[in-house]
């Protein structure tokens, strides 16, 4: 396959339409890939739709209800901890593409942040695809070797004795962060909890919010 | 914090002392380079696993390596690192430690 399949053809030639502006180099390696999968027919264009609608579905909400249920259930949140992927089986969250499932609990004393320093493991049936500052160069140097720095660029100062604990995530063990309980929210319900609770507290770079969001 | 994964025991236990092997070798190594020659202390062991230096090649993994969480204080892994308590944990597979001396 060159590395110009479009020439001489039109997007009804093969199926699919291509973006218009210039592609790079990995985008177009991606798109002459899918075009020979599908030409063998190794794959159908039902495939990768579902496949595209199954990644989307995955998102942050899926942990957000995991924390909020845990602060309002004692019983459930011990479960959480003990077994996380049995945990989010009872939540009907799929959480079995995930090789292992550990989740970290922050408390006043202690704060708990996430990075994959190799690539960008992240446990993506939870919190979805990871943003792309995770997976930028300056945050994975940046949150092993001055974490409370990267803190607090999200607004999250922490006081001397409070112990931060960073999980390089290397191997074959994912990890959500369990945010503190915002103070002031006792009598709320669970699903007003949820909307505490930010994709980017459970990397454990921020706390949960202080305050719900405006709807 | 989390279920202790599989059962099958390793060589090491929580609160053993281990240094990481500073070895330079090609592959598909999980062992940040930062973190090699450093001693921390055994915080979990995770279990067996199937070798990922081995199943990035299209191998079978065998044999399963233990992975341990193995925790570091900060200041013993950054020289200019201001937060005594603070730790950095790495998962790391058995055949990347040593027993500290």
């Amino acid at each position: 396959m060159s590395d110009s399949h479009d020439n001489g053809q039109t997007s009804q030639d093969h199926g699919h339409e291509h973006p218009k502006h210039e592609l790079s180099f990995y985008a177009k390696r991606i798109y002459a890939i899918r075009d020979l999968l599908l030409e063998k027919g190794i794959i159908t264009e039902k495939d990768i739709q579902c496949q595209i609608e199954y990644q989307e579905a995955r998102s942050p909400a899926n942990g957000a209800k995991l924390v909020a249920r845990a602060w309002v259930d004692a019983a459930f949140k011990r479960r959480l901890l003990a077994d996380p992927k049995a945990a989010c089986a009872e939540m009907e969250i799929d959480a079995t593409s995930i090789n292992e499932f550990v989740v970290l609990e922050n408390t006043e004393k202690v704060r708990h942040m996430v990075v994959c320093t190799l690539c960008s493991c992240y446990p993506r049936p939870i919190l979805g695809r990871p943003p792309d500052w995770y997976k930028s160069f300056n945050y994975r140097q940046r949150a092993v070797n001055d974490p409370r720095a990267v803190m607090r660029e999200f607004g999250l100062t922490l006081p001397d004795d409070v112990e931060v604990r960073v999980h390089d995530s290397t191997a074959d063990i994912r990890y959500l962060v369990l945010p503190v309980r915002p103070k002031g929210t006792e009598g709320l319900s669970e699903t007003v909890l949820a909307t505490f609770v930010t994709r980017d507290s459970m990397i454990g770079v921020m706390d949960a919010l202080p305050s719900a969001p405006p709807v | 914090m989390g279920r202790a994964v599989n059962s099958e025991a390793g060589r090491f236990k929580p609160g053993d002392r281990v240094t990481v092997r500073r070895e330079d070798r090609a592959g598909h190594i999980r062992t940040p380079w930062y973190i090699r020659g450093k001693t921390g202390r055994i915080e979990r062991v995770y279990g067996a696993f199937l070798n990922p230096e081995s199943l990035a090649y299209g191998r079978d993994g065998l044999p399963k390596r233990t992975l341990y969480l193995v925790a570091f204080s900060q200041g013993d892994v950054w020289e200019r690192y201001l937060g005594s308590e603070d730790k950095l944990l790495v998962d790391i597979y058995e055949h990347w430690l040593d027993p500290a001396t």
